[in-house]
């Protein structure tokens, strides 16, 4: 059989032509989606000067904003105290399911199947449906945001969980079980301390993620930071929503900066 | 002739004499493993805390978890299209879809260009630093807090949810980029510089024929989370799209069977995302 002859000529107009093909393609999935959504992006762009130049006049935080800084603190103190006990929770069970469910570690194939697919339904039930369902059987209360943040979190922890597993866990474990280790033992000397540096790391992202998250939460049930903002914003006092921004954005980087120096140290 | 004088016997008996000093260490402890245990320590102590002071409201557990169980059971198991119909559900599906998209392609293509700026081994270290710490502060604001932002600055609607996801998502594809420009051999680079190019030529012919499959592997993750997010924004800032529908159905009609019916129809697009992404990683990989 003969080979078509490439040349350079040919290879790079071949290249040239299915990148413009791909830029061509996503240009008109971008035209249409906002003919679509009504998005001018042109009016967009200019409007976010305009945006920041209206935020930097209303949501400044002036010297009376100071006094709503106790209140802030209170909500901001209970939402990051929320999202650590719901990733930990949360991470107490995805371990469990993770150890069934993995490759390398599970039980068997329907196990494997099961547990993937429990892992991926809950990751995927929006966080607002949680949230609103939640709300209706267990009323305006910091359990229901916790509930909601849980369940959200054991989906995404259990396929980190199991993907750590499988990449890092295999040789320590083959060692083990060539000794003639039980399946426990295999467990709990092999796979166990050798995933835990990536599974504090996992644990630490979750956290800082969950903080986000609970804001949302939060104006959805009524519940910690979210609810404030909430409260300050409609009630037009954006000089106080300002500060409840600044107060999320210092907590927030606080907390990236110190999981990146907690990893830096275990991993 | 051979002395015996020698006591010493060539091959001495081994000793197995116990030694206390000389114990094999089956656990070391090093900086890591302190770092650990400090961590895990503190963290089940404050959860212990939290789930001790939380708040109930004095919600009678098992009656709310008999409720929730009935909502479940409305949900999942007779999910039907309610008031609104299964047309009007899609179309708003729909929005709330290309909303994930076009966000993505804004984020994609600004977060390249910021990326770009931002790594250590393209840019001198000045500019990286600043683009660094303000992505970080884009970071560190909640997407529902741009989206509720800009819905005040430039009216409710589409333009107000398109922006506001946006931010974060350049915020985001910017350091995940940028993570994978400074990944790159820079031999690769050097190859190019020796040669004379252009700073742009470098880019295009050297970093990104490179950095591709990260590149793809990250917007399509991106792309799912900003769905989520349309999602999110719809419910919470009235941008409309499927969310502002679940809001409605979840938290005012209290039509729990809609809610399920949304749900799945949420859950199939997240699936056929995941799907993509996992068969576009294997092309890009395979290569």
């Amino acid at each position: 059989m003969k080979q078509p002859k490439v040349t350079a000529a040919s290879y790079l107009g071949k290249k040239r032509l299915v990148q413009s093909g791909v830029l061509a393609l996503i240009a008109g999935i971008y035209a249409i989606g906002c003919y679509i959504l009504q998005f001018d992006t042109i009016q967009g762009t200019l409007s976010i000067p305009k945006a920041f130049a209206w935020l930097a006049i209303n949501f400044m935080p002036t010297q009376s904003s100071m006094s709503y800084l106790p209140q802030i603190m209170e909500k901001l103190f209970d939402t990051v105290l929320m999202s650590i006990a719901s990733v930990v929770v949360a991470a107490v069970i995805a371990i469990f399911f993770a150890i069934l469910g993995s490759k390398v570690t599970g039980i068997n194939k329907f196990m494997q199947v099961l547990v993937r697919g429990i892992a991926s339904f809950f990751r995927n039930i929006p966080l607002v449906a949680w949230a609103m369902i939640l709300l209706f059987s267990f009323k305006q209360s910091n359990f229901t945001g916790f509930l909601a943040l849980l369940l959200m979190t054991i989906g995404f922890l259990i396929r980190a969980f199991m993907e750590i597993i499988e990449d890092e866990a295999g040789e320590a474990m083959m060692a083990l079980k060539a000794t003639g280790a039980s399946y426990f033992q295999v467990i709990f000397q092999a796979v166990i301390p050798q995933i835990i540096p990536s599974l504090i790391s996992w644990i630490l992202y979750m956290i800082e993620n969950n903080v986000r998250d609970a804001t949302l939460v939060g104006i959805l049930t009524g519940t910690g930071i979210g609810f404030i903002f909430d409260i300050y914003y409609k009630s037009f006092r954006f000089d106080a929503a300002g500060m409840t921004v600044l107060s999320i954005i210092v907590v927030v980087i606080g907390l990236e900066t110190l999981s990146n120096q907690i990893r830096k140290v275990i991993l | 002739m051979i002395s015996n004088e020698g006591t010493k016997p060539i091959v001495s008996k081994p000793s197995f004499q116990k030694d206390p000093q000389q114990k094999i260490k089956l656990h070391k402890t090093t900086a890591s493993t302190w770092m650990i245990q400090a961590v895990t320590i503190s963290l089940i102590l404050i959860t212990f805390y939290t789930l001790t002071h939380l708040n109930t409201e004095n919600v009678k557990m098992a009656d709310a978890f008999k409720g929730l169980m009935m909502t479940f059971n409305q949900m999942f198991l007779q999910p039907n299209a309610g008031a609104d119909g299964f047309w009007v559900l899609l179309e708003a599906l729909g929005v709330s879809v290309l909303l994930g998209i076009l966000t993505t392609i804004i984020g994609a293509v600004l977060g390249f260009f910021f990326a770009v700026i931002a790594s250590r081994n393209l840019t001198n270290a000045y500019w990286g630093a600043g683009i660094r710490a303000l992505m970080a502060v884009v970071r560190a604001i909640p997407t529902i807090l741009w989206a509720l932002i800009f819905s005040i600055a430039v009216g409710l609607g589409p333009t107000a949810a398109i922006l506001g996801l946006s931010f974060h998502s350049v915020a985001y594809l910017t350091k995940a980029y940028s993570e994978s420009i400074e990944e790159i051999d820079p031999a690769i680079i050097d190859a190019l510089k020796v040669t004379g190019c252009k700073f742009w030529t470098i880019v295009f012919q050297a970093v990104w024929p490179t950095i591709i499959p990260s590149l793809v592997s990250w917007t399509f993750i991106r792309l799912e989370i900003n769905f989520a997010n349309a999602v999110a924004v719809g419910a919470a800032a009235g941008a409309g799209g499927i969310g502002y529908q679940l809001f409605v159905t979840s938290g005012l009609s209290f039509d729990f069977h809609e809610v399920g019916y949304i749900v799945y129809m949420v859950i199939i697009v997240t699936l056929i995302l995941e799907f993509i992404a996992v068969k576009l990683r294997q092309h890009y990989l395979g290569k």
